[in-house]
């Protein structure tokens, strides 16, 4: 009795923001409008490519007759090579991704979520194979899309601060990591490694708070992580902004060289700003990655 | 009681906790701040970063200080501190209150009466004997009684209208040593010094003064036939502005105001004037001037006879007699008597009814009897009649063998000539005016000679009636009284002919007694003596006319003594009646001077009140407790907390924002609002005519009308939107619906520059003035009129019926007339530009392609027709049964027509050249 009202109000609230969250998904991914998503050869797929005439060696099932027909040689029907590619997307679980510096922002996790939800939207309907590391195999069609949105959902991590999670993560695949890039810069690199150990190319997109990116704090603070496992205390807040801003600056400078060291693509994205833009982005750099 | 300059400390001990101040600076001092915790994920990014400065470590010394005065003047609150604490001197001995009682002190009695009062009940308290001394009073011994004897006498006291006799008082104080406290009235008096050394002899004296200016009126003057006012303050302090109201019986004998005029003094300037115009009618009734602002009998200058005129109507001889002009009988009179008096100048009937004080008389012989009976009953009125004598009266017979009445003595034939060049004797002189005289007092000068004149027949009463005479005894102006008023007769001419008195001073001081003309402005001591005066009107201290009552008669000379020297004891100010004229005594003379008392500075002055004792208490705790509040927010401010009361405060900034650009942004919105709505789809649009049936109509027409185009085009309107043209941008409508009504307001120029603006940059606008079925026939409706009164300020070019190949005609539908609720009315454009355009051979239309119409005008009450309600429905009926429905439907068509008009222009003119187009095309 006990344990059925708990998982019947866990479902109800997964039931509430499940579907937002991925109506919220289509809704953004509606705005990419891509057109076919084709391999531009033939080879093997559903979608009629060419007819070319038979040469020596095509088996004669492979002759179209119907085609054949109209004219006096052999025509063999081909169809567009339609290879589908699994693409893994990584959303930062940990702690530090709760954060948002002002009540009418979305935390970053809710952006990364959506950001990758979205992505998993457009992925799967251009015919991709999309799983969730670690939690989720590649897989394509619309099914796919339900689970990746309740596996999601539910995600909570309890460190500080994410390390890309690989596992999982398909060969010579694509993958998408979603973070703040916050934490460890080892982690990340470590992460990053395997990840090129496979083959694997993708994006690393950094989601900031605006409140991250200007610093606008003041007076005498103590500053926290969301977990609580780090604390710096000073007097004069505005005065440590130069020096925070540089950091900060340097750790971005120091991801998109390791991105461009193993073939990934970094950008950042604001919560302050509308998603659509980092998602565009997002999209055109999977698909430039080919 | 601890004082502290004009604050006192009830319990001063409180203020030793002030020591603990610096204790306090200390401790505050060493701790900072708290600290505010925050999340913060950029924190792995600040590890290791180190605080440049230390100097937020401490509380800033600024805040430190803030909160140092708050807690001092929390302090100082509660040791009670007290502004102006009353400290009491106690007396001892008799006390001896003097009071001034002049008329200055009526400016604050009531308040002087309570110091006293005080005074004497204080010193009642202390049982000491109390004696009350009013200066102005006659000097008499005192007697030091108790305070209960006095205190009823004290609130009766009153002011007097006089200066104080002072020096007299120092003989009657009473014996023995006494303290004297002296409410004086701020006013220099003569004799106060030697009564303040009597006083201090006897012990100290305390000077009550108070410090609200004394303001007078002198008498006014009259200056080049104007009066002048002027007025003295005491001190000459900053600029001030008084009036003066002067008063008297208006003509149904009720005592109003008659005038009022500014009077300006200048900063630092102890004495002004001001000039006052009247007309004579209204000056003549003054009886008294008075300062608007002080009720005192110094601020009230009582009008005597000095400041009438008289009204004197000159007759001369008929029109007949031509001579040079100072051969004119009138000359002198006139140039005597213009500065002085009021002339009236006509025919005797005439100015008889004008009701003049005089009438002059210069060598007219002959009245008729009309004019002789008006002018008895006048004189008898009580009017004054002069005549001078002349040839004309000499050589007629008038009161030849008995008495004129309009002459004073019998006249004998020709009169006289005297020192001619045909006659014996010298010219002669006049001899010194007897006593009794009118003119008595006045000295002839010698060179006053008379060499003709008209002689009086001895008669009993001659010698009586005789008021001036020659040397030689023979009357020279002679008088009667006739009734109320007398006759008087100059035996010369009123010209230097017969004698060389109208050359002299003496003629006009004749003139003067004669009570002809004004008199000097101030009587001379020696007008006044030998007369008695007897008060008719006297004044009291507050400037108040009280009746004379019993008072008896004054000698001249006390009175002119008066006069110069000012009113005192024995002779109020008021106004004094002699035989003939009456005099007024004035508080202030035309020169007095207003001098402030120069008190030595062994005697204390003090103000009339003192400051009221004010605790201070909840002011201290106010400021302190402010201070607090202060910092708060310097505290929150410091630790960095404020960011989140920014938004609090930009808020508050918000609502506190003066109205004005509020109101502008309250209009910048709709007009984005509008600007999106017109600018989405075609819009349609009406001006807002002010008359809600009208613009309702608009509205309804509009809308049927978008509804057909949706219906049958592919033109799409959205719903229609009124506009204001004053204050609606146009450029965003491409057609204008305007039903003109007849007392819709003509534009304001702005929106007539918008107006021209729209129609010259292709919009248009048509006209609705609704009133085709009455106008037409040359008649003109007031719609028309209105419509002309608005497009007088349009730009619209010339206009034309409409030919019946105006291209409107086939823009969507073809149509020949254009009804609206109205069937058929004229309809005005813009004229063909090229009116000599011919069809082309087998064409129906000329070839006219370029411009659109920018107005439509007609009368046919279109949206009337075209009106529908909310589902579709028309609104208004049209016409008669299904008549009036295919008038109704050829309405609509109109209306698309004017629509597809508007947006495509004349596309449908350039139809005309597709078979030519098409031959092109080779099809």
């Amino acid at each position: 009795m006990s344990s059925s009202p708990d998982l019947r109000s866990r479902a109800e609230a997964l039931g509430q923001t499940l579907p937002p969250l991925l109506a919220e998904a289509e809704m953004l991914a509606a705005t990419v409008m891509l057109g076919e998503h084709g391999r531009r050869r033939a080879g093997l797929g559903d979608e009629f490519w060419q007819y070319r005439p038979a040469h020596q060696g095509d088996s004669a099932r492979m002759i179209d007759w119907r085609r054949s027909a109209r004219s006096d040689a052999h025509f063999v029907r081909e169809r567009e090579w339609q290879a589908a590619q699994s693409v893994t997307i990584w959303v930062d679980p940990s702690r530090s991704m709760a954060f948002t510096g002002d009540r009418s922002r979305p935390a970053k996790a809710d952006r990364a979520r959506l950001l990758g939800l979205a992505l998993a939207v457009l992925l799967l309907r251009g015919g991709e194979r999309v799983g969730l590391a670690g939690l989720a195999a590649p897989r394509a069609g619309r099914t796919q899309l339900l689970r990746l949105a309740g596996r999601l959902a539910g995600e909570e991590g309890t460190q500080d601060y994410g390390a890309p999670e690989t596992e999982g993560m398909v060969s010579h695949g694509r993958a998408v990591f979603l973070s703040d890039f916050l934490g460890d810069l080892s982690g990340i690199e470590a992460g990053l490694a395997r990840a090129a150990d496979r083959g694997v190319k993708g994006v690393l997109l950094q989601i900031l708070d605006p409140a991250e990116e200007e610093f606008p704090f003041d007076g005498r603070t103590i500053f926290e992580s969301m977990g609580g496992s780090l604390r710096h205390e000073t007097r004069q807040a505005g005065e440590l902004r130069s020096r925070y801003l540089s950091r900060l600056a340097e750790r971005k400078d120091r991801l998109a060289t390791l991105g461009r060291a193993v073939g990934w693509h970094f950008s950042t994205h604001h919560t302050g700003q509308p998603a659509q833009s980092a998602l565009l982005w997002a999209y055109a750099a999977l698909q430039g990655g080919r | 009681m601890f004082t502290l300059g004009p604050i006192g400390f009830a319990t001063p001990w409180l203020l030793l906790a002030l020591i603990a101040l610096p204790v306090l600076w200390f401790l505050l001092r060493a701790v900072p701040p708290a600290p505010i915790r925050r999340r913060f994920p950029g924190v792995a990014l600040l590890l290791g970063l180190k605080d440049d400065e230390a100097e937020t470590d401490r509380t800033p010394w600024w805040l430190l200080l803030l909160r140092m005065l708050a807690v001092g003047l929390a302090i100082v609150a509660f040791a009670g501190p007290i502004l102006n604490p009353e400290a009491r001197v106690a007396g001892s001995g008799p006390l001896l209150v003097v009071v001034d009682g002049s008329w200055a002190d009526a400016r604050d009695w009531p308040r002087r009466v309570e110091k006293a009062g005080a005074l004497v009940a204080e010193a009642g308290a202390e049982g000491r004997p109390v004696a009350l001394l009013r200066l102005t009073d006659a000097p008499e011994a005192l007697t030091f009684q108790t305070a209960e004897a006095w205190t009823g006498r004290v609130a009766a006291l009153e002011p007097q209208p006089w200066t104080p006799a002072m020096e007299p008082w120092a003989g009657t104080l009473p014996e023995g040593r006494f303290e004297t406290v002296w409410l004086s009235d701020g006013l220099d008096h003569p004799g106060r010094g030697a009564l303040l050394d009597a006083l201090q002899g006897r012990g100290t004296v305390r000077v009550i003064e108070s410090p609200r200016p004394v303001l007078a009126l002198h008498p006014a003057r009259f200056d080049a036939g104007k009066v002048v006012l002027a007025a003295s303050r005491m001190p000459a302090a900053d600029a001030l502005q008084l009036e003066v109201l002067a008063r008297g019986p208006d003509p149904s004998g009720i005592e109003r105001e008659l005038a009022r005029l500014p009077l300006a003094f200048a900063a630092g300037e102890a004495r002004a004037e001001a000039t006052l115009d009247l007309p004579p009618e209204l000056r003549n009734r003054i009886t008294r001037f008075e300062l608007a602002a002080g009720r005192t009998a110094g601020a009230v200058s009582l009008a005597d006879d000095s400041l009438k005129r008289r009204k004197v109507a000159l007759i001369g001889a008929g029109p007949d007699q031509e001579g040079l002009q100072l051969l004119s009988p009138l000359h002198y009179l006139r140039q005597a008597l213009e500065p002085v008096a009021e002339l009236i100048e006509g025919s005797l009937s005439d100015v008889v009814l004008a009701n003049p004080d005089v009438v002059v008389l210069a060598d007219v012989a002959r009245l008729t009897q009309g004019e002789s009976d008006a002018l008895t009953e006048w004189v008898e009125e009580g009017g004054l009649l002069l005549r001078f004598a002349g040839p004309r009266l000499a050589a007629s017979d008038i009161s030849r063998f008995e008495e004129d009445p309009l002459l004073p003595v019998r006249l004998r034939e020709g009169g006289r000539t005297v020192g001619g060049a045909m006659s014996w004797g010298e010219p002669k002189a006049l001899a010194p005016f007897a006593e009794g005289s009118p003119f008595y007092g006045l000295v002839a000068p010698p060179d006053v000679v008379v060499r003709a004149q008209v002689l009086a027949q001895p008669d009993p009463q001659l010698a009586e009636r005789t008021i001036a005479a020659l040397e030689d005894g023979t009357p020279l102006v002679t008088r009667k009284a006739l009734g109320d008023g007398q006759v008087v007769l100059v035996h010369v001419t009123a010209n230097a002919e017969w004698s060389s008195l109208p050359l002299s001073g003496l003629f006009v001081q004749m003139l003067e007694r004669l009570a002809v003309s004004t008199r000097a402005a101030l009587p001379g001591a020696a007008d006044l003596a030998g007369q008695t005066w007897v008060p008719e009107e006297l004044l009291d201290a507050y400037g108040q006319s009280q009746d004379a009552g019993e008072m008896g008669g004054v000698a001249g000379e006390v009175l002119a003594e008066a006069i110069s020297g000012g009113p005192t004891l024995a002779l109020p100010p008021g106004l004094y009646a002699g035989e003939d004229r009456r005099v007024a005594l004035n508080v202030m003379g035309p020169e007095t001077k207003l001098l402030p008392a120069d008190w030595p500075p062994s005697v204390p002055v003090e103000g009339l009140e003192r400051p009221e004792a004010q605790a201070l208490k909840g002011a201290f705790l106010t400021a302190a407790l402010a201070l607090l509040l202060l910092d708060v927010l310097a505290a929150l401010w410091v630790a960095g907390r404020l960011s989140g009361l920014r938004r609090g405060v930009a808020l508050l900034a918000l609502a506190l924002l003066p109205l004005a650009p509020e109101a502008r942004a309250q209009d910048a919105m709709p007009d984005d609002a509008l600007a999106l709505e017109a600018t989405t789809a075609v819009v349609l649009a009406h001006v807002l005519t002010g008359d809600a049936k009208v613009d309702d109509i608009a509205q309804a027409g509009l809308l049927g009308l978008g509804d057909k185009l949706w219906q049958r085009t592919s033109v799409e309107p959205q719903l229609p939107i009124g506009v204001d043209i004053e204050r609606d941008e146009l450029a965003f409508f491409p057609f204008l619906y305007w039903p003109v009504t007849a007392d819709q307001p003509t534009p304001s120029a702005k929106a007539y520059d918008k107006l021209n603006q729209y129609l010259r940059t292709g919009g248009m606008i048509l006209f609705d003035t609704r009133d085709a079925d009455v106008a037409g026939y040359g008649a003109t409706t007031p719609e028309g009129q209105a419509l002309q009164r608005i497009a007088a300020g349009l730009d619209v070019p010339p206009l034309e019926q409409m030919p019946p190949d105006h291209v409107l005609t086939r823009t969507f539908y073809l149509l020949h007339d254009f009804p609206g609720r109205h069937p058929r009315g004229p309809i005005w454009v813009e004229a063909a530009p090229m009116a000599e355009a011919e069809a082309p051979e087998g064409m129906p239309f000329r070839n006219l392609n370029d411009g659109v119409t920018p107005v439509v005008i007609g009368g046919n009450d279109w949206a009337a027709a075209w009106a529908v309600d909310d589902g579709g429905v028309p609104l208004l009926p049209v016409g008669r049964g299904m008549a009036g429905e295919q008038q109704r439907e050829i309405a609509w068509r109109f209306g698309i027509n004017l629509i597809m008009h508007v947006l495509t222009g004349n596309y449908k003119s350039d139809q005309v050249h597709v078979p030519a187009l098409l031959e092109r095309l080779g099809q």
